[in-house]
């Protein structure tokens, strides 16, 4: 199992681009951490995600 | 006539040059009044917070706010150093920029910053070339602290955050003001124009507000006010403000001359 944004999600072994399509995020407007580590958009398409993976996907909004 | 208004007035933060010196909060209200509290504040700073999207989020907050507006995303949700330097590498990453407004807090029933953990993420985020504006309790060392962490600025509060109570930490941001060689932005807890003119008349640089727009009547014509009050009280700064008497009188009108005589 994946954990992403503390959820559990049954993804292990799927190409983290692909999943980022499959759930139409805005590449553009998200930035991702894998295992608490940055994960860069070059790297989004290289990264196949593994057993007990922890991912974190974040965006902007409103605060002060 | 000349005055002591500058030609040239900008406020500089981290080497870049701003002409307003207040600096929009976008929390807690419609992604549409966004474009009209930046032009009515004339605002070239927002904030910004970073939070998980679970799901392809249809609305963006970077799609309404207008073109040239620096972000300054902030790291609330932090609760320690380590966790504040982790959501500005992420807000980095977002790509707007490397500025960076530290938050963090252990308490949530006042929110008040923990100025240790602070200038420990602001010496590693300098490091790390961010433009670092830490939101802190206004303490004299903690301010010489963060400068030398490399702070562009700091961000002392006025009373607890959203609680639009005003000055209530006033002696000690004067404290700062006269005693920090870095720009002082007054954060937190404006509740209204007249406080934030009264920030400003005291030497601060700027002023940072949120909930007293995002809570007012009509937002737009509120952003309006405390840009004019914010702007009122740079010039009464610049100028330097009258002498108060601790007692008595001195007439403005001319002492001779009376029809009495």
């Amino acid at each position: 199992m994946v954990t992403v944004n503390g959820k559990q999600l049954d993804i292990a072994g799927k190409n983290f681009g692909e999943y980022l399509s499959e759930c139409d995020y805005d590449r553009n407007r998200i930035a991702t951490e894998l295992n608490g580590n940055i994960l860069t958009k070059s790297e989004y398409d290289n990264t196949i995600l593994k057993d007990n993976d922890k991912v974190e996907i974040v965006s902007f909004v409103g605060g002060g | 006539m000349q005055t002591n208004m500058p030609t040239n007035d900008d406020l500089i933060i981290g080497g870049h040059r701003f002409h307003s010196r207040f600096i929009l909060g976008s929390g807690k209200y419609s992604l549409n009044l966004i474009k009209a509290a930046v032009n009515f504040a004339k605002a070239q700073i927002i904030t910004l917070a970073v939070r998980r999207t679970n799901t392809a989020d249809s609305e963006n907050i970077l799609d309404y706010i207008p073109e040239g507006v620096t972000l300054l995303p902030n790291t609330s949700g932090a609760r320690n150093a380590d966790e504040a330097v982790r959501i500005a590498r992420l807000a980095r990453e977002l790509g707007c920029g490397n500025f960076i407004k530290i938050e963090i807090m252990r308490d949530s029933k006042y929110l008040l910053p923990d100025n240790n953990e602070t200038v420990k993420a602001t010496e590693i985020l300098a490091n790390e070339g961010f433009i670092v504006l830490p939101y802190m309790y206004p303490d004299l060392y903690t301010a010489r602290d963060l400068k030398n962490a490399g702070a562009s600025a700091v961000m002392p509060l006025a009373s607890p955050i959203g609680s639009n109570r005003g000055l209530s930490t006033k002696d000690f941001i004067q404290i700062l003001i006269d005693e920090t060689d870095l720009p002082i932005i007054v954060d937190a807890g404006i509740g209204k124009p007249s406080q934030a003119c009264e920030a400003m008349e005291m030497g601060a640089a700027a002023i940072m507000a949120n909930t007293a727009l995002a809570t007012a009547g009509d937002l737009p014509l509120m952003a309006d006010a405390f840009r004019q009050a914010i702007e009122a009280g740079r010039k009464a700064y610049l100028s330097g403000t009258g002498r108060v008497l601790s007692r008595g009188a001195s007439a403005s009108d001319p002492l001779t001359g009376f029809l009495h005589d």
